[in-house]
Parts: structure tokens; sequence; C-alpha cells
């Protein structure tokens, strides 16, 4: 009894020291600023206070006394990554028993305490999105999330609406992943088939409710896939659709333009095919890097180049980790690739912050350096696009969540023995064999 | 006639190309042997390395083919890779790198399995690979044989340059792809069986009396020769259990032995070292997964530390990517502790010593094969491009990837 109090009391003690933490303002000066909101900042001064960033500017700003002052001469501070589509935190989504599951939500499955977390941050990832896999036509609805190190997938969202209902998106795909035995389609234009006879059915439902006219009695009974659906169709949830071959691309613009969901297009494998007409359909892509082509048919025209030539399109573009088919770890090094591609740097940067953060509608609170916004932030000891730069440190609202400089993080940073018991999973988008 | 006339230009020019003489300049030379040369150059003749030095003490001859960049390497040498038995599209037609029907087959043979037409052997060869140690995968007791080939080339004698080693696997993917054996237990003991059984064969196979010698076993011939170290156990251990069980197969049996793969190498390194057992180390970015899963990108520094000899590799990957390029690997474990010169040297003369190729290839020394790499950058850099392949000194890719 003695013992639990006082662990309770400590419990008080540590948040009531958080939120003084919280209050603090804090100063980090001397690094070089990419703040993806203009050109990078040297020698730069970074003020956050409350959670929230209050000021972003070079050496002659003028900083609160009182504040704490973190000296980052040398390094190079970038917004927190926002990684729009990982597997981190051990959930799942659908299972076999349908090929389309818009009730089905991931945030049911996840573990808070799952190390792949910790792999996040120590990537400098501060929002994800987190998908079921892709070997449905829609395997569920995706959760965006802080990875917070909290003990509830509560306190790790970062958006929930006003009903209470929506914390991220609906995870869909086409192409060979989610091709398989009855339920399943068997071919491309049956999954195609079955997907427009699901958006059929919520337009449907949709006027079925317009024609209640909020009458209690006249309204349809409530169904979860249909509620879901409606707030697809209502632009309320936005579709990830994982898709790599440019014919399954135009297979989804097709249907988008169909039903008018709001959709971000994922992996994108063959996208600098059709880079004209993603442009022209205002979709966003998000791109998965992978080290060489094949694998399975769909990935066989890999390119390295497919960033630069979507941006050149005037995609909006991204980069994500599919974790684990490519490491959190790494993510800066997506975009590296990218960079090599031939993306212009800037763009680079931006593809791993703001524009994630746009695919997510986030961008109001994450994925640039700006007064008011989420004081999210990394502190890398480099280049961000070096391989031999590290994550040094990585902020979520205004406190340090990794210290690679502290042993417990640096774990977390390059593995070891016991540092992720349960491995990856790579059921999510691959599927696998 | 004038067909014929055509072909004999072009049979000639496709004569000059491959007998093309080739100069590298570098603003940086890696050898491999000694230090790195400033603005250096190497000269390629018939197929070898001519001459390297400061660009400053000699002349490159008129009809010398010149490349140039900003570093030049030797070409990088895979120490283990399944390309060429395992393909781009990743389907059963594609994938010869591991037979299914039996854990224990030692006699499948690489040579007979070896695709040098498979995309994926140009796709790492245009990133400077030009040496690759491939063949059966990890998976089985004993999967088969492997081959060190130069990824070019239209059939596999014209690809090979060393007959490889045997791959031996221990590890919970071999219970998991096989009924027999279900345990790692049983692993061991049907391993040992078979040991003994070639014991016995070789001790008849020096009978006197012909008629007791045994018929031919192509099983039992290769194990033989195994045991009299004629051929070397390419060993995947990940876990520190296996690796110490290895290490008390070889100790047993005697055979030659290379450790593959040594994800917990960093728990037994002094057992390893007190074994004398070279490692050709995962790649340092396999998925934390399975046996893997307690990996750690800081172990190729610490066997560097604890003086065992290791190269790097990409290792096999049933999904996506296919293959893994181990210059990216390298460059990884260069930021996670190892120098800049000892990751170089685990994809170049270190890996050459250790799968027995280094006569040939794995440095910039005349006589050496012409085999070279020309990048626009420090070659570990994510944004750096390799600019120019040459293998057997013909330029095989001037595109830069």
């Amino acid at each position: 009894m003695t013992q639990r109090w006082s662990i309770a009391t400590a419990g008080i003690v540590c948040l009531a020291l958080e939120l003084f933490a919280q209050d603090q303002t804090t100063v980090v000066r001397g690094a070089r600023i990419y703040s993806a909101e203009g050109a990078p900042i040297e020698n730069g001064v970074l003020v956050v206070r409350g959670g929230t960033i209050v000021a972003v500017g070079d050496a002659g700003m003028s900083v609160p006394s009182d504040a704490t002052v973190i000296d980052a001469k040398g390094k190079v501070i970038i917004p927190g990554l926002v990684d729009t589509h990982s597997h981190v935190g051990g959930g799942s989504g659908g299972d076999r028993s349908s090929a389309l599951h818009p009730d089905v939500r991931i945030l049911d499955g996840i573990n808070p305490l799952d190390e792949s977390f910790k792999k996040a941050l120590a990537g400098g990832i501060t929002t994800v999105n987190i998908m079921p896999g892709s070997g449905h036509l829609m395997s569920g609805q995706t959760v965006y999330v802080k990875p917070r190190p909290v003990r509830t997938v509560e306190e790790m969202l970062v958006y929930v609406d006003a009903d209470r209902t929506i914390y991220g998106g609906m995870k869909m795909a086409n192409g060979t992943n989610s091709i398989g035995e009855k339920p399943f389609p068997g071919t491309r234009a049956k999954s195609a088939a079955l997907v427009r006879q699901l958006f059929v059915k919520a337009l449907d439902y949709k006027s079925k409710i317009e024609a209640a006219k909020g009458i209690a009695d006249k309204m349809p009974k409530r169904d979860l896939e249909m509620e879901a659906m409606l707030q697809i169709l209502d632009g309320k949830r936005i579709v990830h659709h994982h898709t790599h071959r440019a014919d399954d691309i135009i297979t989804v613009l097709r249907l988008q333009k169909e039903f008018g969901f709001r959709v971000v297009l994922h992996h994108v494998t063959e996208a600098y095919l059709v880079a004209k007409e993603i442009a022209e359909a205002k979709a966003p892509c998000s791109i998965i890097v992978i080290d060489s082509p094949g694998g399975k048919q769909e990935a066989l025209n890999l390119s390295y180049e497919n960033g630069a030539a979507l941006v050149r399109a005037g995609v909006l573009t991204g980069f994500h980790t599919d974790d684990g088919i490519t490491d959190s770890r790494l993510f800066l090094r997506s975009a590296a690739f990218g960079v090599r591609g031939g993306l212009a740097r800037e763009e680079a940067i931006k593809a791993l912050t703001i524009n994630g953060a746009q695919m997510l509608d986030l961008a109001d609170r994450v994925g640039s350096l700006k007064p008011a916004k989420d004081a999210d932030f990394v502190i890398l000891s480099g280049d961000p696009f070096s391989v031999y730069t590290h994550v040094e440190q990585t902020w979520i609202d205004g406190r340090k969540v990794l210290d690679r400089s502290n042993a417990e993080d640096h774990k977390f940073a390059v593995g070891g023995y016991g540092v992720f018991p349960d491995g990856v999973t790579l059921d999510a988008c691959g599927g696998g064999e | 006639m004038k067909r014929t006339i055509n072909v004999a230009i072009l049979v000639a020019s496709a004569y000059s190309l491959m007998t093309a003489q080739v100069a590298i300049k570098g603003a940086v030379v890696y050898t491999m042997a000694g230090a790195p040369n400033k603005d250096g150059v190497v000269l390629l003749k018939d197929g070898k390395v001519e001459r390297v030095g400061p660009a400053s003490s000699f002349t490159i001859p008129a009809n010398y083919k010149v490349l140039s960049g900003a570093v030049v390497t030797p070409g990088i040498v895979d120490a283990h890779s399944t390309v060429g038995l395992s393909g781009i599209l990743n389907i059963p037609a594609d994938q010869m790198q591991l037979e299914k029907s039996d854990a224990f087959q030692p006699e499948l043979r690489a040579i007979d399995a070896y695709n040098p037409r498979e995309p994926l052997v140009e796709f790492v060869r245009n990133l400077g690979i030009t040496t690759l140690h491939t063949g059966h995968a990890p998976g089985a007791l004993a999967s088969g044989t492997t081959i060190v080939v130069k990824p070019i080339g239209g059939t596999v004698q014209e690809a090979m340059i060393d007959p490889g080693m045997v791959a031996f696997t221990l590890g919970s993917n071999v219970q998991s792809t096989y009924k027999n054996p279900g345990t790692s237990g049983k692993a061991v003991a049907t391993l040992r069986g078979e040991f003994i059984k070639a014991q016995d064969y070789t001790k008849k196979l020096f009978a006197k009396d012909p008629e007791k010698r045994p018929s031919r076993d192509l099983k039992m011939e290769l194990l033989s020769r195994i045991l009299a170290g004629e051929v070397r156990i390419l060993y995947t251990a990940q876990r520190a259990t296996e690796i110490m069980t290895v290490l008390r197969l070889q100790k047993e049996f005697g055979f030659k032995l290379v450790l593959d793969g040594a994800a917990e190498a960093y728990l037994v390194l002094d057992e390893i070292k007190k074994a004398g057992v070279p490692v050709i180390l995962h790649p340092t970015m396999v998925r934390p997964n399975g046996d893997t899963r307690n990996v750690s990108m800081e172990t190729a520094a610490m066997l560097k530390a604890a003086g065992i000899p290791f190269a790097l590799q990409s290792g096999f990957e049933g999904y996506v990517p296919k293959t893994r390029v181990v210059l990216f690997e390298a460059a990884l474990a260069a930021a996670n502790g190892l120098s800049f010169d000892d990751a170089l040297a685990a994809i170049t003369i270190n890996a050459a010593r250790i799968i027995g190729v280094d006569n040939r290839v794995g440095s910039l020394e005349p006589g050496k094969d012409g085999d070279v790499v020309v990048f626009d950058g420090d070659p570990f850099e994510y944004t750096t491009h390799v600019c120019g392949v040459v293998i057997n000194g013909t330029v095989v890719s001037e595109k830069c990837h």
C-alpha cells in the first residue's frame, strides 16, 4: 500500500516537473536551421515554450533572459519528420474474412509501448501515419500519432475530430498485394469493381440520410462500415492508397474522379511515367525508396529519380518508410536518394516534413518550424543528407524524447541484444511471401 | 558482299572495344595497396592493371580511353550474394537459390543455376559491384555450392572466376522451411551423422581392394572434399548459440570455415577470434527480425576492434529490396564506428581475401584484373553517383547511377 502511494506520488511529482518544463522557455542556438518555410538560417535561434514554437530566427534575435539555452553550434536543426506511411506500433488491420474493411480501426490494436516507436524517434520521426497492411483493397482506418513516450494510444493522437470518430485516414490498395482467393479479388478489374460497389453502396447510404432530413425514424440503421465511407465521401477522411504500377495509379485516379474522395498515392514506383496525369488530378504522392528494383513485378521500374520527376511536374511529393519495409531510423536516407536522383535539397527537406504534413491535413500543426506550430524538431550532427550524419536529439511538443548521447537511446539508434525483441513485421505492405 | 564487310567492321570494332586500353584519373585513387594517390591515374592494358601512380609521374599514352572522376576505387567485391540464382521478379520461376525438397543437399551446384542475364546482375554492376560471391542461399542445413563471378558474360563459364564454397546454415529458418529437422538439436545431430558417414566414405575410397571402394555418391564426394580441406564451408549462423555450435562442429570435423551472417557476433568475439575464423558479416541494414533481431549497426566496428578479419555482404532478401547493394551496406558501417578505409577494405581487398580471389581482384596493383569504379564524390555518400565501371579492362558503364 505504502509502495503504491509512493509510486503515485512520484508520478505526480514527475508530472509537475514536466508541466514546469513545458512552461519553461527553451532556446536552441547556433545551428543551421532548415525550417521548411524558407531559406536555411545560419547560426539560427529556435525558441520554444509550452510545447509550441515561439520564434525562429537568426543570431540577432532577442530571447527571454530566463530561458534554458541549448548550444547547438555546428549542428543542423530540421522540423520533426512526418512519416506518411508506417507500420510501427504492432497494430494490424482487417483480417482475411473480407477484402474491404472500412470499419476496422488500427487504433484498437496499437501498443504504445512497442519498441518500434523508439525506432521512429531514433530516426527523427515525430508524426506517423500508422497504416494497416496492403493485403486488402481496403485494410482499415489509419491513425496519425506522435511517438510520445506514453502508455495509451489516446495520448499519442495528433488529431481528433469534433465527433471523436476520426483520428486518421483510410488505407486502400490495388495491384497484386490485394489479389487472392475468394473473398479477395482474382484480377485487377474485379478489384476495381469491388471498390466501386462499396462506394455505390455508400452513396446510397448517404442519400438515405439526406432524405431523412434529420428525422430519427427515417434514418438508416447505424452501420460502422458506411459511417466511415461517408466520412470519405464528405472529404473528412483521406484515402491513403498503396499503388505501384502506372496503370494501377491511373485506376486510382479514375475511381477518385468517379466518387470524389481525397486521395494520397503511396509507394508509386512508376509515378514518373504518369506524372502529368497525377499533377492534373492534384493527387499528392508519397514515395517509398527501396535499394533495388523488383521483389515483385510491380516494383521492377524503380527509379531514384521518381521524386525529382514528380516535383518537376508540380505534384506534392513526400517520402515514407513503410517500416519495417525500410527502417524508420534511416528515414533521412530516403530523401537523400531523392537528392541523388535530382531532387533539390530544400525540396527534399520539405518532402520529409511539411509536404507529408499536408498529406495528413496536419500542416497547421506540424511539418515546419514556424511560430505557434508544435515544437517538434530534430537536432542533427551535420548535413541532413549525409550518411555520416546522426539524429542526435528528437523533440516532440517542446520535450526532448530521444538523446543519442544517452546510452539507453543510443541502443535504439543502432540496435543490439534484446533492443527490438519483437523484430519487425513485414505483413504490412509487404504481404511478403 | 556489302553485308560481309559490315559484319567484319562490327567484329573489328567489338574487338577494339574489348581490348581498348583505358586510363582512369581520380582526384583521389584508393588502391587498397598502400596510401591513396592524390591526382592519381590507373592504366589498364589487355584487361589488367598496367600501372598506378600520381598523374605527375607519367604521361597517359595517346591511344588510351580516359575516364575521370573525384574518387577512384578498385571494383567492389560483394562477399556474399544470391543474385543470379534469386531473380528480380520474385516468382517461383526465378527463385533458384533454395531447393526445398530436402534440408541437406550440399551437392547442388551454383554453376548449374546461375543466370548471367538476370537483370539484378546488371543493376549491381551499374553501382560498381564487379565481383560477386553468389550461389545457394541460407536456409537449409546445406543448400549447395556457391561461385565467384564477375557480373559480365553471357554464360556462367564467362562469368565465373572461382568455384566458391558450400553454403550451410544453422538457425530457425532451417526448421521453419523443412519438416525435418524439426529442432536445432536434431539439425546438428543430422549434420554430425552426415559428416561421420563421409569420414567412413573417405576411408573406403582409399581401400586397397577396389571391390571395397564405395560407388560414387555426389553428396559424399563433396563432404569428403570438405573434410579434406579442399572446399570451404560458408556457414550462416546469426545467433550466438548457432555461432558457437558451428565452431564446435568445426573443432570436431576440422573443416575449413567462413562464418556468415553472425548477427550476434558481438557476444562471442573472443571465441570467434580464438577459432581464427573470418566473418562475412550480415548487411548493416538487415532487418532486425527472426534470428537477426538482435542485429547492431556497430558490429563491423566491433569485429575490426577485435582483430577479426571480416567482409561485408548484400546477403539474401526474400521480398523488397530483392537484393541489397553492398556499397550501401559498407556506407552505413562507416557511419557507425568503422573507419572509411576499413569500410572500403570490407568491400574490396578484405572481401577478396576471404573469398579467395585476392590474387586477381580487390586492389589496384599491376597485374591484377582491370576492375575499377569511378565516383563523383565520397563513395559512401547517399548523394554520390557511380559514374564509371570497368571490368577486365572494359568499360561496362559510363552513365552516372
